[in-house]
């Protein structure tokens, strides 16, 4: 306890982060209010995977209709809902933004272990987007759409999904652990 | 029943996605605030010396779940309205063991890396270009995965429903079960030394 506030006090001016309690209430809220205005969860991937489609539709042909991105492209034009989890993603950006700045947070680095170089973290941050990239297509979303979201709407889908990614995390953990302890 | 909003016409399509953007920069602020936007403190939900991770997903979750049966019981919300995942058995297993190797090695998931890489995380914009490949790689591979990506289609099924019990009850029990993960948490953190980062 001591040592953290001497640590904060001697570093940059970072406020501390909030309890984490608070913050799932707060976040909470967030997920509610979405189901209450919008019917649905929050969500990341799925905005990832949107924008790559409309970037995709140019070089997929138009009558193309059956191919992954072709049938995102399809439906985000003929249905606005689609928009928005792309909307709520620029959000994201935006809060994430707005926090690190309040927070004295607001600053150009690769975080990685001291044990590591920054090189092997840049390398295992971008295989590791890979995986997830990949995973979140076959889980229909990710963390906070399929995990977060499914598991507050009592979808299946969510808790096993939420089971699978944290435990493959902790089954591996020991296999990665230099790249964090 | 006034709300979703949205489905009921309350409001319309185009301000929808105003508040999209709204919710979303409440999303990413919580998110931040939370710590979020550090992937060494997410990591640390697997090796224990810090549990922020589990603490915060299991209370967002139990806070929209009891507003959401709340709100049904005082018939603001209608609960067939809302979106309940489908469930597609193989694919959601197989997508949650990649996603669990992708955070073991990455550190981030979509919506943190977003944030992390709003304050500035290089990692987590490498993070992000990675994801961006995966989903391509997905996406033109899609042929080759699509029997199992459409496989063992249960629709949208409740976990409630599949093992029978009312919802209420259901979540009494995911809150029996949280208070005693966030108790472990709170012991476990105490015995692993943790970073200041």
């Amino acid at each position: 306890m001591e040592q953290s506030t001497i640590e904060s006090g001697t570093h940059k001016r970072e406020k501390p982060y909030i309890n984490p309690y608070i913050g799932g209430v707060l976040l909470g809220i967030v997920l509610l209010s979405a189901f209450f205005i919008a019917g649905e969860g929050l969500g990341a991937s799925g905005a990832f995977k949107n924008v790559i489609s409309v970037c995709a539709a140019p070089i997929t042909s138009a009558d193309n209709t059956t191919g992954f991105f072709a049938k995102a492209y399809h439906s985000l034009m003929e249905d606005s809902k689609k928009w928005w989890i792309v909307m709520e993603v620029l959000g994201v950006l935006i809060g994430g933004l707005l926090s690190g700045a309040l927070s004295g947070r607001l600053k150009l680095k690769t975080e990685h272990s001291p044990k590591i170089t920054k090189k092997r973290r840049l390398v295992f941050a971008l295989l590791g987007g890979m995986f997830f990239g990949i995973g979140s297509q076959f889980g229909r979303g990710c963390t906070s759409g399929a995990a977060l979201s499914g598991m507050a709407s009592f979808s299946v889908a969510g808790f096993l999904t939420m089971i699978c990614i944290f435990g493959t995390g902790y089954a591996l953990a020991y296999f990665f652990r230099k790249n964090w302890i | 029943m006034v709300a979703p909003l949205v489905e009921n016409g309350i409001i319309s399509g185009n301000f929808n996605l105003l508040i999209a953007l709204f919710i979303g920069l409440g999303f990413g602020f919580v998110l931040e605030q939370s710590g979020f936007s550090s992937s060494r403190k997410l990591a640390g939900v697997f090796y224990g010396y810090d549990m922020t991770v589990m603490k915060v997903f299991f209370t967002a979750a139990i806070v929209a779940m009891f507003g959401l049966l709340f709100f049904s019981l005082f018939g603001w919300i209608d609960l067939e309205m809302i979106y309940v995942n489908n469930t597609f058995l193989y694919s959601a297993i197989i997508g949650g063991v990649l996603m669990g190797i992708g955070f073991i090695m990455g550190g981030y998931c979509p919506g943190t890396s977003m944030c992390a890489a709003a304050i500035g995380k290089i990692d987590a914009m490498v993070f992000i270009v990675g994801i961006v490949i995966g989903i391509v790689i997905f996406g033109i591979g899609f042929p080759i995965w699509e029997k199992i990506y459409t496989a063992k289609a249960l629709g949208p099924l409740k976990l409630s429903d599949l093992i029978g019990v009312k919802d209420g009850v259901f979540l009494l029990l995911l809150v029996v079960i949280a208070m005693a993960m966030f108790y472990a948490a709170e012991w476990v953190e105490k015995k692993f030394p943790r970073d200041v980062y």
